[in-house]
């Protein structure tokens, strides 16, 4: 493993000040920063290969499909996929969910159920809000403690028969909180029903193995595992990718067009109409190759010790409440400070130089459950340090101190 | 005082700090000054959209002068509304719909307040202005 000092100065970004004080970037559940092997990338495709995919016979344009298939191929060994075209690419996890969501509407009728958790963002209720509405279909809920895990008796009770889908993250964005997935997976699949885990919040930090976990979808975005905005992976199960309907028609996407009858492309085509982005696509292979330099294990040691530290540090500022206690967590900690907004600490930490995330954070349900207006939400990566826990610990400090 | 003799005054105010945390401490401070509310108006129907925080604004017409009244449940944000009731409370209708709001440029209220709050901001500073406006026609 790489010296954690070493690793920070492989983001260009991290090396500046804001408003005149050192940046410590705590905002990463947000997205993460950039190393300078990804942005090189990005600046190399455009330089060198850039060309519109699975189109030309000329030379760029083969060497800009082999470099954005090379990247599937990257995504299918890192999850463990069993095909490489079980692997699309996306605009990221909403678009990821979306595209499930609109696949299932012609699989679902009136009362057929569909079961998410308290703990989802707003990107894993509101698709399948939708998709109830199209079609009659009723949402469930499985509800969680006070510690921000789920409740799995209540789980056992939800789940029957009519349950056709179950839509769960893999890691809360709001409280760190690391659900029992497989149990879900498993549970679910007694009753037939499909499984999609919104590994958004994960997958920078958890080595997903696809196969092992038998999830019929697993979804991200890479601007979360230190690649580029605006792309992401639904990994689907060849089976349900062939069932389900395209999700968006134009080109690449077709076999034949007449204008009495299109057939679709094979996978993963079908589901990939139009130009991609190529240079996140490519890039988003950069990135996972990273991380796996890095190496999971690592990542992990280095967040838990970061988690454990923080968590110590913070709980000895008087009046200071962590939400979200959960026995398994990830390096995220939302926390309120007794007669606070965290709007008010968060704007003063800012102009400490400290970045974190306030707000309902696309989780409004679970600040309703907790009946707080919102949090403070730090969230780290494997590159933060024990200093940048020391800088938002001082901050904080300062801002009760203004505040109070 | 003029609307306009008060918004020079407040400009003034906030160039005496060369810090931007000077300013939040005095924003801070005025929040927490700015008078109570009465908690009949803390409804739903006085909160103002577009704020991160809540922000509840209240008006009455006393005498041919809008009276205005807030609070929110950030501090800061609280100051702000702070700012401007002192700029346009106690002044008539076609006073406060006339009023330039340059001062809170001039202030740099809004280029150092987040996106969002400077939405909220632009929200305040409208629904103000309507409230004059719905006394406006009361007095004609």
């Amino acid at each position: 493993m790489q010296e954690v000092t070493n690793i920070k100065s492989d983001f260009p970004i991290l090396n500046q000040q804001v408003n005149g004080k050192p940046l410590v970037y705590l905002d990463n559940g947000a997205s993460s920063q950039k190393p300078k092997v990804v942005i090189d990338a990005i600046a190399k495709y455009y330089t060198e290969i850039n060309a519109n995919i699975h189109r030309g016979v000329h030379t760029l344009s083969q060497k800009a499909t082999d470099a954005y298939e090379a990247a599937r191929k990257k995504l299918q060994v890192h999850f463990n996929a069993k095909y490489d075209y079980e692997i699309l690419f996306t605009k990221g996890t909403t678009d990821g969910i979306n595209l499930v969501a609109n696949g299932f509407t012609s699989f679902l009728n009136e009362g057929d159920e569909i079961i998410i958790s308290h703990l989802e963002h707003h990107s894993n209720i509101v698709p399948w809000q939708m998709l109830c509405e199209r079609t009659g279909a009723v949402l469930k809920v499985i509800p969680m403690n006070e510690n921000g895990e789920l409740v799995m008796a209540a789980y056992d009770e939800l789940l029957s028969d009519k349950t056709k889908l179950v839509a769960v993250n893999h890691i809360s964005n709001a409280l760190g909180t690391i659900n029992p997935i497989k149990k879900i997976i498993d549970k679910a699949h007694k009753f037939n029903a499909a499984v999609l885990i919104d590994g958004a919040q994960a997958a920078p930090h958890i080595k997903a193995d696809v196969q092992a976990l038998n999830c019929d979808f697993y979804i991200c975005s890479a601007h979360k595992m230190c690649g580029p905005t605006g792309v992401g992976m639904l990994y689907g199960k060849e089976a349900w990718l062939r069932k389900l309907p395209p999700y968006q028609g134009g080109g690449e996407m077709i076999k034949e067009v007449s204008f009495e009858k299109t057939t679709y492309a094979d996978l993963p085509h079908k589901f990939e109409a139009g130009t991609p982005n190529i240079a996140g696509g490519i890039v988003f292979g950069v990135a996972i190759d990273y991380l796996n330099k890095v190496g999971f294990d690592s990542i992990q040691q280095q967040e838990k010790e970061l988690l454990n530290y923080a968590t110590t540090e913070l709980l000895k500022i008087e009046g200071l409440k962590i939400i979200g206690t959960a026995k398994e967590k990830t390096s995220v900690i939302s926390f309120n400070i007794e007669g606070c907004h965290p709007y008010d600490i968060g704007t003063i930490v800012d102009k400490l130089g400290v970045a974190v995330r306030t707000g309902h954070h696309c989780t409004q349900p679970i600040m309703q459950f907790f009946n707080i207006p919102g949090t403070i939400r730090a969230s780290f990566m494997f590159y933060n340090t024990k200093e940048d826990v020391d800088a938002l610990v001082v901050a904080v400090k300062k801002a009760k101190m203004m505040l109070l | 005082m003029t609307i306009n003799e008060i918004q020079e005054e407040l400009v003034e105010e906030f160039s005496m700090f060369d810090d931007w945390m000077d300013r939040y401490e005095y924003m801070i401070e005025l929040g927490k000054s700015l008078p109570q509310i009465e908690t009949r108006y803390k409804i739903d129907e006085n909160l103002i959209k577009g704020c991160q925080s809540k922000v509840w604004l209240h008006a009455e017409l006393n005498e041919g002068k809008v009276v205005y009244t807030a609070d929110s449940d950030a501090i800061i944000t609280k100051g702000i509304v702070s700012i401007l009731i002192r700029a346009f409370t106690n002044q008539s209708p076609s006073e406060i719909l006339n009023a330039n709001t340059d001062f809170i440029d001039e202030i740099g209220l809004k280029e150092h307040l987040s996106p969002t709050r400077a939405n909220g901001l632009v929200s305040m500073v409208k629904q103000i202005k309507m409230y004059a406006i719905a006394f406006q026609t009361q007095v004609n």
